[in-house]
């Protein structure tokens, strides 16, 4: 058995240290892995990123609730009456200052963006002080909040970054009126950080909405509330709301952009992973028949036909994990952070968010590699090891 | 021609090496389909907007709503030949990844609007006479198996009913098609007196957007501004532009993801070439000694270099043509995403330009190689090991 794993590792020892006499084709090969693999954790970065954005900071105590069947905020509507049934609901969690439940607005403005100058959705939110204490995650980072009664906003980070105008000091057109942006805020890569919020009284003041809002945030007791907070106010016959977890809320409209993404993502993986089959497949079989002799000479010395297809698979594995950690990790180093936003189609709204290269996906990028070095290697080493020898040692 | 007999056998010496060249180009070619397919996607028919459509819609965002007295204020302006109103539903048919557009209209003027939507007479006809009834384009037919005579729900997300329920029920009438691939044939029409009767009073009377006609499309800036001059200074100010212009706003909205997502599939279909483009070379370098055998007894350079792009070339042409050829069919099996995109096919011209590409590639692959075999005198190739 020694003697067995000896004889595959001086092989391999051996087509490895001929590589760089091979060089071209194997560059050629292991560049083709890379691509694959730096391509399918890029593409699937865009993903992640938007996914975790929706997501990000609510945990599972935090529910909305919006109009019976809305499936965003901007098609539901609410008036104050609905608003102070849900926040008289058992279950919500209550301070000394009061109940976690915060009503809100959403609006859309139009704004450029800064890179391409073309009008986007970008949503507005107008929100009551309890805003603040249901997202305690919430922290301005730049400039001051805004003051009640003022038109004066404070501005996401992502937003702040990704549509023109939103600088702190500059102004905004709402409503016809200029409002001043006093303030930037961050919310732990979150969705609110899309957005531009005000008060909620003045926006209902001037965009003519009466005492109504779309949905309401609020903050449970325990997670385990939620079903009979949801069921209690389904039993309820002075109102007619969906209740949701704010992140299952959020999951449910990002299901159109991770699908779009995801799905593209996938064909693009599966079409040049199997362009990269037959790269290594290529590059395996030149080397395998650039070595007939070679290999008939070991075979010829004593060398068992097992260690030889072992060492040539390994090779190609071992080619295919290099190649696979170079596009991973350029992957990485391009798409790691990168900020973008896209219109999220379910919400209408914009979401600026960042590609995020997760470690699972670096993971997944490498595993794809070795599966593709595994089967690039496979049919060259098994005529390898089926070499005929006096044959091949006879060939010229 | 009499050569062909000799590329083809040099093709076949190294069988495998061979086939899984052609295979990375069919793979290549593939990839290349899709991305002309996901390019139309992400363009959501910017190709059909009509030069002499107008979209109108709430100055501030579309997700406004316009009175619906301002169809007649339009048509009595210079310029326009109609006005006819469409609003957003938004409704869900069973779950929400079921994506698709929902449109309350008036269905004479609307499809008189968009002449690409074919409806037959009779069921034309029969949406007349059916309150209830729905127009659908075929894909989305396709996709949930719905026929004509079938009742789809639909569950309200922004428009309740009257009565306080969500589900809105409609008859499907008729089925709509259209000869130019990049019409949407996802959306689904009903009847816009029909949407105004089952909703509340106080949510009657407002519309998402208007479609209008144009007399000229040259003065389709002209009109824009009067209509936009109508309406300023009122409640509810508009901002009218041509369908193309309002297409391509919305498109850009996907913002660089789009972008970054065709980018890479490029540089993906051009990495494969690359690659193959080298092995095909690298056949052709292997022989350099046989190429000096065959001018040695009389070959002339240009037939040298012929038989060595002609090798290259035919590669390409073989391997082009039956990776387009499976794109073409995996392409009208549908896409990719499950049916975000409502357009998504592989536009006739990109097929062109794909032919062409397969041509290039061999002449690309196949010109350093022969233009050294080209350059090569006989004894100098002889005498290489």
């Amino acid at each position: 058995m020694f003697r067995w794993i000896q004889q595959v590792f001086a092989v391999t020892v051996y087509s490895v240290r001929s590589v760089p006499q091979r060089f071209g084709s194997v560059a050629a090969a292991m560049f083709g892995v890379a691509g694959v693999v730096a391509v399918l954790v890029g593409v699937l970065s865009i993903a992640a990123g938007f996914r975790a954005t929706m997501t990000a900071g609510s945990d599972e105590a935090a529910v909305i609730v919006v109009r019976s069947g809305a499936t965003s905020e901007l098609v539901s509507g609410l008036g104050r009456g609905d608003v102070n049934v849900v926040s008289e609901t058992a279950g919500v969690l209550r301070d000394a200052e009061g109940e976690l439940s915060s009503p809100e607005l959403s609006l859309i403005l139009n704004l450029p963006r800064r890179s391409t100058d073309n009008d986007s959705n970008v949503p507005m939110r107008g929100v009551e002080e309890e805003a603040f204490r249901v997202r305690d995650h919430l922290t301005i980072v730049q400039g001051r909040m805004f003051e009640w009664g003022r038109a004066e906003v404070i501005v996401g980070l992502g937003a702040a970054d990704q549509f023109a105008g939103l600088d702190l000091g500059g102004t905004l057109e709402v409503a016809g009126q200029p409002w001043d942006v006093v303030g930037i805020f961050e919310a732990d890569g979150g969705l609110e950080e899309s957005e531009i919020w005000s008060d909620a009284r003045l926006l209902q003041a001037v965009y003519r909405r009466g005492d109504s809002f779309q949905s309401v945030y609020a903050k449970l007791e325990s997670p385990a509330t939620f079903t009979s907070f949801r069921d209690e106010l389904d039993g309820d016959p002075r109102v007619s709301v969906t209740v949701a977890r704010r992140a299952d809320f959020y999951a449910g409209q990002s299901t159109l952009v991770t699908g779009l993404v995801t799905g593209i993502g996938g064909l693009i993986a599966a079409l040049m992973g199997l362009g990269a089959v037959f790269g290594a497949l290529n590059t395996m079989y030149t080397s395998v028949s650039s070595r007939t002799r070679e290999i008939a000479t070991l075979r010829a010395l004593g060398f068992g036909a097992g260690p030889v297809l072992l060492a040539v698979l390994a090779e190609a594995v071992l080619l295919a994990i290099v190649g696979g950690s170079a596009g991973a990790f350029v992957a990485w180093l391009a798409f790691d952070g990168y900020k973008a936003a896209t219109m999220n189609l379910q919400s209408f709204s914009q979401v600026a968010f960042a590609f995020d290269v997760t470690p699972t996906l670096l993971v997944q990028g490498v595993m794809y590699a070795t599966a593709i070095g595994f089967v690039g290697g496979f049919f060259p080493a098994l005529r390898a090891a089926r070499l005929p020898i006096a044959t091949a040692l006879r060939d010229v | 021609m009499r050569f062909l007999y000799l590329i083809w056998c040099n093709l076949k010496r190294k069988k495998i090496r061979t086939t899984l060249t052609l295979l990375s180009i069919v793979v290549a070619f593939l990839l290349y389909g899709y991305l002309a397919a996901i390019q139309q996607g992400l363009d959501m028919g910017v190709s059909v907007a009509g030069a002499d459509r107008l979209v109108v819609r709430h100055k501030v965002s579309i997700i406004q709503t316009l009175p619906e007295s301002y169809e007649a204020r339009m048509e009595r302006l210079e310029g326009v030949v109609d006005a006819t109103p469409a609003t957003y539903f938004g409704g869900v048919y069973q779950d929400p990844i079921n994506f698709f557009a929902q449109t309350p209209v008036k269905p004479a003027e609307y499809l008189a609007m968009y002449p690409e939507f074919v409806v037959p007479p009779d069921q034309m006809r029969a949406w007349e006479e059916t309150r209830t009834g729905a127009v659908v384009g075929r894909t989305i037919a396709e996709r949930f198996e719905w026929s004509v005579g079938d009742r789809v729900p639909l569950q309200a997300t922004i428009w309740p009913r009257q009565d306080g329920g969500r589900t809105w029920e409609f008859d499907i009438v008729g089925i709509y098609d259209s000869e130019d691939p990049a019409a949407d044939l996802t959306q689904f029409f009903f009847r816009y007196d029909y949407f105004r009767e089952v909703l509340p009073e106080g949510a009657r009377g407002q519309v998402g957007w208007y479609v209008v006609r144009v007399s000229d499309p040259d003065r389709a800036v002209e009109v824009s501004n009067a209509i936009d001059a109508e309406f300023a200074n009122s409640p509810a100010e508009t901002r009218a532009e041509t369908e193309l212009a309002f297409v391509q706003g919305f498109a850009k909205q996907i913002g660089n993801i789009g972008a970054i997502m065709t980018a890479v599939l490029s540089a993906v279909f051009f990495t494969i070439l690359l690659v193959a483009g080298n092995t095909m070379g690298q056949a052709v370098r292997e022989r350099i000694q046989e190429i000096g055998v065959l001018k040695a007894i009389g070959f002339t350079h240009v037939q040298v270099l012929g038989m060595v792009l002609g090798e290259s070339v035919l590669l390409g042409v073989i391997g082009g043509l039956a990776g387009l050829g499976i794109a073409v069919v995996a392409i009208s099996g549908g896409d990719p995403t499950g049916g975000v995109f409502p357009i998504f096919f592989f536009p006739v011209r990109d097929i062109v330009i794909g032919l062409f590409l397969t041509v290039l590639l061999g002449l690309v692959a196949g010109m350093l190689p022969a233009l050294q075999a080209l350059r090569l005198s006989a004894v100098d190739a002889l005498r290489r090991q």
